[in-house]
């Protein structure tokens, strides 16, 4: 009995550990191709360590993709920003006023959070162009605040959802109205909940590829990762520059999900709308 | 707030309802209804609209021709290949996500040494682009070296795929990339299943004489039918979506091998300018990704009026 019980459990470490190593892979890959210097990339000695650590590549990839590093900064921290505080509102609103026809209303947005971006596409480009905002910043950043409606309000209406009634009515016998309850009780207790949904938000948007693609045409003004995409593509850039390139560009998201992991997750498991 | 004292003064009922909180709420929240309601709901009756139109330049064309592009595109070699490719692409992601994410949920749902550990490096990929995974991916299937390189070393010379880039079965290749990023999603998804599955449950069943197997069997799957079928409809509608992960991985490659609805509809509509065909292509996703929205938005509301 006892023998067979480390024979399992033997065999579940084993199974894992195998796991982890296929899931370590291209995260392995990506690190020591970057660090290589050019005459180390080579097809028969992909997998070996660097002979040292050469940043030459990492050099070499910013000059190519640092302008549209700072694109993604400016388009992605206000989107997030924004698109958390109108979630807040909405998500309050789902959960504590609901006016006739809220939980229906509450479903539709729903939709939207899983449609394909393809069937919008047409007329969003129409949309921006007739406002001048195609092809901008400003016009990428409020595609993005728009499209997360749906999420950031389901975010936070689960949060609130799980505040007791009792704390809005005495806050009701003081006085409150609905910009007071909000102001004075609910926003005070909402910091977990924006730091989920910032997260959550921040790496859906850096991620973002179709439509930094569209909205902003221009490859100078484009975010960050299909500037990676356009390195990538072109022939004459070399695998250890490519490599440098994919890992900047992934590194904030990267940072936050290991330093932040905990939130991640609960964005990960109310974004399935099962929590 | 109490407003039955102004009742006596006999305001319509429209009025004094603007005057309560509940209006405030209401007009608030408008703004994110409208939105909504233009740029998703509009614009996909606009994308339809669209799809019947004759605009194939960069110039707008508004002329009605009724179902001619959806008829063109029925013929069309490359949207029968997206089709196939969606088919093969589906089952292959699909499959490996849920197979792979409850195997691994399972196996650290055994009071594992390490278990945060092992959880953060499979979620990991889900916090890297699909643009960073294809990218990588798509060096690691190069067919000189490699994975197939590493098959070498172990003396598997004779296992030389073409990954990505053949003819037939690259697509399956696309979706071992792909399950990569999101199966440690699905993992997630498990896991808070199963740790939501009391312990007596097991414990009344192994009392009843059933092994590891007849748990797993009998309750702990049966039990996390949820979670399989919310893991199918995201699986799924990732699959209707793939962009960015087969454009990185050198989409839509030779002969259109890896190639899908998004890459194609992105390709007709922006590159080639043919903005109906591109609106129809659309439009075929729309409805394939609202086949598996509605019973699953279904099923949450039958859930929550319980």
């Amino acid at each position: 009995m006892n023998l067979q019980r480390i024979w399992t459990r033997g065999a579940i470490y084993l199974i894992l550990l195998a796991f982890a190593a296929f899931y370590a892979m291209p995260i392995y890959v990506l690190i020591i191709t970057g660090l290589k210097p050019f005459t180390d990339v080579n097809v028969t000695r992909m997998w070996e360590l660097p002979k040292g650590l050469y940043f030459e590549s990492f050099t070499q990839a910013w000059t190519l993709v640092a302008p549209n590093f700072k694109n993604s900064v400016m388009i992605t921290v206000p989107a997030a920003l924004i698109s958390s505080m109108i979630g807040s509102i909405n998500g309050y609103i789902f959960a504590k006023w609901r006016f006739k026809g809220a939980d229906t209303l509450f479903i539709l947005f729903l939709v939207g959070m899983f449609l394909p971006y393809q069937g919008i596409l047409i007329p969003l480009v129409l949309t921006l162009q007739f406002f001048h905002l195609y092809g901008t910043l400003p016009g990428l950043i409020l595609t993005h605040c728009i499209f997360g409606i749906p999420i950031t309000a389901l975010l936070f209406r689960s949060y609130y959802a799980g505040i007791p009634n009792e704390l809005l009515d005495a806050g009701k016998i003081d006085g409150c109205g609905f910009f007071g309850l909000y102001r004075w009780i609910l926003l005070p207790i909402s910091m977990p909940a924006f730091a989920v949904v910032l997260l959550w938000q921040f790496t859906t948007i850096w991620n973002d590829y179709l439509i930094g693609l569209v909205v902003l045409s221009n490859p100078v003004m484009a975010p960050v990762n299909v500037a990676v995409k356009n390195v990538a593509g072109s022939y004459s850039v070399d695998w250890n520059v490519q490599m440098a390139a994919a890992l900047i560009a992934a590194a904030p998201t990267i940072l936050v999900y290991l330093s932040l992991g905990k939130l991640f997750m609960r964005g990960l498991l109310a974004g399935s709308l099962k929590g | 707030m109490a407003a039955s004292p102004q009742t006596i003064t006999r305001r319509p009922r429209w009025r004094r309802w603007l005057r309560t909180d509940m209006a405030l709420a209401f007009l608030v929240i408008l703004p994110s209804i409208i939105a909504v309601a233009i740029f998703i709901y509009g614009f996909i009756g606009w994308t339809f609209y669209i799809s019947m139109t004759d605009w194939k330049s960069s110039v707008v064309d508004f002329t009605f021709v009724g179902l001619k592009n959806w008829i063109r595109l029925v013929g069309d070699r490359r949207f029968q290949i997206d089709l196939r490719n969606l088919l093969f692409y589906a089952i292959g992601f699909m499959t490996q996500c849920i197979v792979i994410g409850f195997i691994l949920a399972s196996l650290l749902d055994q009071k594992i040494k390490g278990e945060a550990l092992f959880r953060t490096l499979f979620i990991f990929p889900f916090a890297v682009s699909g643009i960073v995974t294809g990218v990588t991916w798509n060096w690691l299937m190069q067919p000189a070296t490699g994975i197939n390189l590493l098959f070498a070393n172990i003396g598997m010379e004779w296992f030389r795929p073409n990954w990505a880039s053949d003819l037939r079965y690259g697509i399956w290749a696309v979706s071992i990339a792909a399950a990569w990023q999101f199966s440690g999603y699905v993992m997630a998804l498990y896991l808070a299943g199963l740790r939501g599955i009391p312990n007596e449950l097991r414990e009344a069943a192994s009392i009843d004489g059933a092994g590891t197997w007849g748990i797993y069997r009998y309750i702990i799957i049966p039990l996390l039918m949820p979670v399989t079928f919310t893991a199918m409809v995201l699986t799924g509608m990732n699959a209707i979506r793939v962009f960015d992960v087969v454009a990185a991985l050198g989409g839509p490659g030779p002969g259109n091998n890896i190639d899908t609805l998004a890459l194609n509809m992105y390709q007709t509509t922006f590159n080639a300018y043919r903005f109906s065909l591109g609106a129809a292509i659309g439009s075929v996703m729309l409805l394939l990704a609202l086949f598996l929205v509605i019973p699953y938005l279904r099923s949450l509301q039958l859930e929550t009026e319980r």
